[in-house]
């Protein structure tokens, strides 16, 4: 019943889009998904608002892409972006994708950074089919929602529980580590998810959980909690959490005594953290991460040469290589899809099988989830120097 | 040994609960007024102070002063634009025009520079590490005990020793009466509000060396425990202030050291509710008998 009324707001939506197209077709009709010479893509990305960083570095790895596929096109065919700016805002990204997808008539949509403002964009990508491919969205519950998947939505990026496994086969493999604790921001589910990942896959490697404590966001003194634990005795702390609280622990931590290494996830991935804790306080710490530019892969390298060509000397961050690898991952199924129909791409995103990127070996599960390897970082007088890469 | 450390981690979170709470202590003692904007200028005070040492390049006791002075202007601002006109208004109307204050000044501060958090250098003050009894105590603790005992100790002279003091503790006790006698009310609560605001700019500059993290939003939670604190020892008494904020921080500290970290935020206020039903007064308040 839900799904009928939605669908015909859709319709009408569409319908009243395509009477104002009339005021232009002359411009339009060339374009269009079945178009002969371009395939136009949508990007739906958070271009200003409180994350605009990541749209905007997704964006500049998209592009670089572009100009590269472009050059020898798909088939003869050439791919066209059409950027919408969802000012970080989920009502804004279901506007976008209304957009693009009814007015624009675009083959695939990419987008969006957050989690959050993907999920806006689901119903419309599914209800149209549509292929969505988000580059960084790491909630689990965008691709499949109370286990049944969404056809029509893709990622390139791994979810938020593989990190806490790939953190926790390096914390007893290479780490050698027998007794961890876990210390987690209790409001967050990011946190929770990759702590429970953590935590089952560091005892079936035969470690123990030996204290758990948790923090709130937005607290700033953990000096209590952070004495308890080190009473417990750890030799290595998980900290699965945001950087602007993960800076004072590790600082504060450190000011008590706590000698034991950190490790959290990509929450850590910004300057700031560096600011807050300190580049002293910051060693023996790692984190997981999407890519490092220092992986000495040729690959990777190649990538950063021609993305610092193209923008200046600027380093490309996790964001950017995920947006660039979506480009060439869309690419690939476009290719294969045949005739380039939204619904042929999604089938063949769906099939996607070993798949070259900068961000690592992409095959794709039954839940359209990305199996890749993780690359692990540590901190080095407040650098971030690649450490190893972890498979699957 | 754990224990000396946590009652070290209390007593530096104290001491900050404590120099706020004088602040609200010394303006309700002398207008019956809860002033929420309180917290909100200890965030003033620590931005003051980032932006003194890193723009500026002053030293530590230079921006403190700084803050300071910065702070007292904007306390009596506040108690001139927005309190004056209210004093012979119910006390309900003045109650919410100070949450409205509190939330123009957070908001109003968003607005002008945003909300992203700012991390105060390492470097502002030398950091060793003093073993005592087998606890790791951190020589910027000491510093914080310090400067409030200091600060404190300047309060108590201006308090009891000055003229103005004089005129502070008449007007509390009966201020038409003090009016009667020559004493300009209106200066004395506008030093008070001076005095008080000081502190919690004081309090701003410490927090950041101490915690580094600051945010224009940092003023809600600490202005709220400083009210706690304030309760907890007397509200209107001086010493009740500065031993019911040592005291808070350091139930606090044992409630995560329990094993309880969740519930930190949530012990003081269940003290603030005991407080409230079991000693009304206070620790340090004397109980009041009506007068018929």
């Amino acid at each position: 019943m839900k799904k009928r009324k939605l669908a015909g707001i859709f319709l009408s939506l569409s319908l009243s889009a395509g009477v104002m197209a009339g005021c232009g077709a002359a411009s339009t009709s060339s374009g269009g998904s079945s178009g002969k010479e371009t395939i136009k893509v949508g990007a739906n990305l958070e271009l200003s608002g409180g994350v605009a960083s990541y749209g905007q570095s997704i964006a500049e790895g998209l592009q670089l892409a572009l100009d590269e596929i472009n050059k020898k096109g798909i088939e003869g065919k050439k791919i066209k972006l059409v950027k919408v700016d969802n000012k970080s805002e989920a009502a804004e990204a279901t506007n976008g994708a209304v957009k693009l997808v009814s007015q624009d008539k675009v083959a695939a949509v990419v987008g969006a950074a957050t989690s959050t403002n993907t999920l806006a964009q689901v119903q419309i990508a599914q209800s149209n089919k549509v292929p969505l491919v988000t580059p960084t969205g790491t909630n689990p519950e965008i691709t499949n929602k109370d286990g049944k998947v969404n056809d029509y939505v893709f990622r390139t990026c791994f979810i938020d529980p593989f990190q806490g496994t790939v953190a926790a086969n390096f914390a007893s493999d290479k780490l050698k580590t027998s007794k961890a604790a876990v210390f987690i921001d209790s409001a967050s589910d990011y946190s929770k998810g990759l702590a429970s990942a953590f935590k089952t896959a560091y005892e079936k490697n035969g470690g123990s959980i030996v204290a758990e404590e948790a923090y709130v966001a937005k607290d700033t003194d953990f000096r209590a909690t952070l004495t308890r634990l080190k009473a417990a005795k750890p030799d290595f702390i998980f900290l699965p959490g945001y950087y602007e609280e993960v800076g004072l622990i590790i600082k504060q931590a450190r000011e008590i005594g706590i000698t034991a290494p950190f490790m959290g996830g990509d929450g850590w991935d910004s300057p700031k953290l560096v600011e807050i804790a300190g580049p002293k306080a910051l060693n023996n710490t790692y984190i997981t991460n999407h890519y490092s530019s220092g992986d000495p892969d040729k690959k990777i390298q190649d990538f950063v040469s021609a993305f610092k060509k193209k923008y200046k000397g600027k380093s490309p961050d996790a964001f950017s290589a995920l947006g660039y690898d979506t480009a060439y991952y869309l690419a690939d199924a476009i290719k294969r899809s045949g005739d380039a129909s939204p619904e042929k791409i999604a089938k063949a995103l769906a099939k996607t099988k070993d798949l070259s990127l900068v961000s690592g070996q992409l095959t794709l599960d039954k839940n359209h989830d990305p199996i890749k390897s993780a690359s692990i970082l540590e901190y080095k007088d407040g650098k971030q120097e690649f450490n190893t890469k972890i498979n699957p | 040994m754990e224990l000396i450390q946590q009652l070290v981690n209390g007593i530096s979170l104290g001491s900050i609960y404590a120099l706020i709470a004088l602040g609200y202590t010394m303006v309700y003692g002398i207008v019956k007024l809860i002033n929420f904007a309180h917290g909100d200028v200890f965030m003033v005070g620590a931005f003051v102070g980032f932006y003194s040492i890193t723009v500026l390049h002053i030293p530590f006791v230079l921006s403190l002063i700084l803050a300071m002075a910065v702070c007292a202007l904007f306390g009596v601002l506040i108690e001139r634009i927005a309190y004056k006109p209210l004093r012979n208004a119910t006390r309900i109307a003045a109650l919410i025009t100070a949450i409205g204050v509190s939330l123009l000044i957070e908001y109003g501060f968003i607005y002008v520079r945003g909300a992203q958090p700012e991390a105060y250098p390492g470097d502002v003050l030398p950091e060793h590490v003093i073993h005592l009894f087998g606890a790791k105590i951190n020589s910027q603790s000491l510093l914080i005990l310090g400067v409030s005992v200091v600060l404190m100790i300047i309060l108590q002279f201006i308090v009891h020793k000055t003229k103005i003091g004089k005129a502070m503790r008449a007007v509390s006790f009966d201020a038409e009466a003090a009016q009667l006698m020559g004493i300009n009310v209106d200066r004395t609560i506008s030093s008070t509000f001076a005095i008080g605001s000081a502190l919690a700019g004081a309090a701003g500059v410490i927090f950041g060396v101490y915690y580094i993290k600051i945010e224009p939003l940092m003023g809600v939670i600490p202005g709220l425990k400083a009210f706690v604190a304030a309760v907890l020892g007397g509200i209107g008494i001086l010493p009740g202030a500065m031993v019911g904020g040592l005291l808070l921080g350091v139930i606090e500290s044992l409630v995560s050291a329990f094993g309880y970290s969740l519930w930190r935020d949530g012990a003081a206020f269940v003290v603030l509710i005991l407080i409230l039903i079991f000693l009304p007064s206070g620790l340090f308040g004397k109980y009041r008998r009506e007068k018929v």
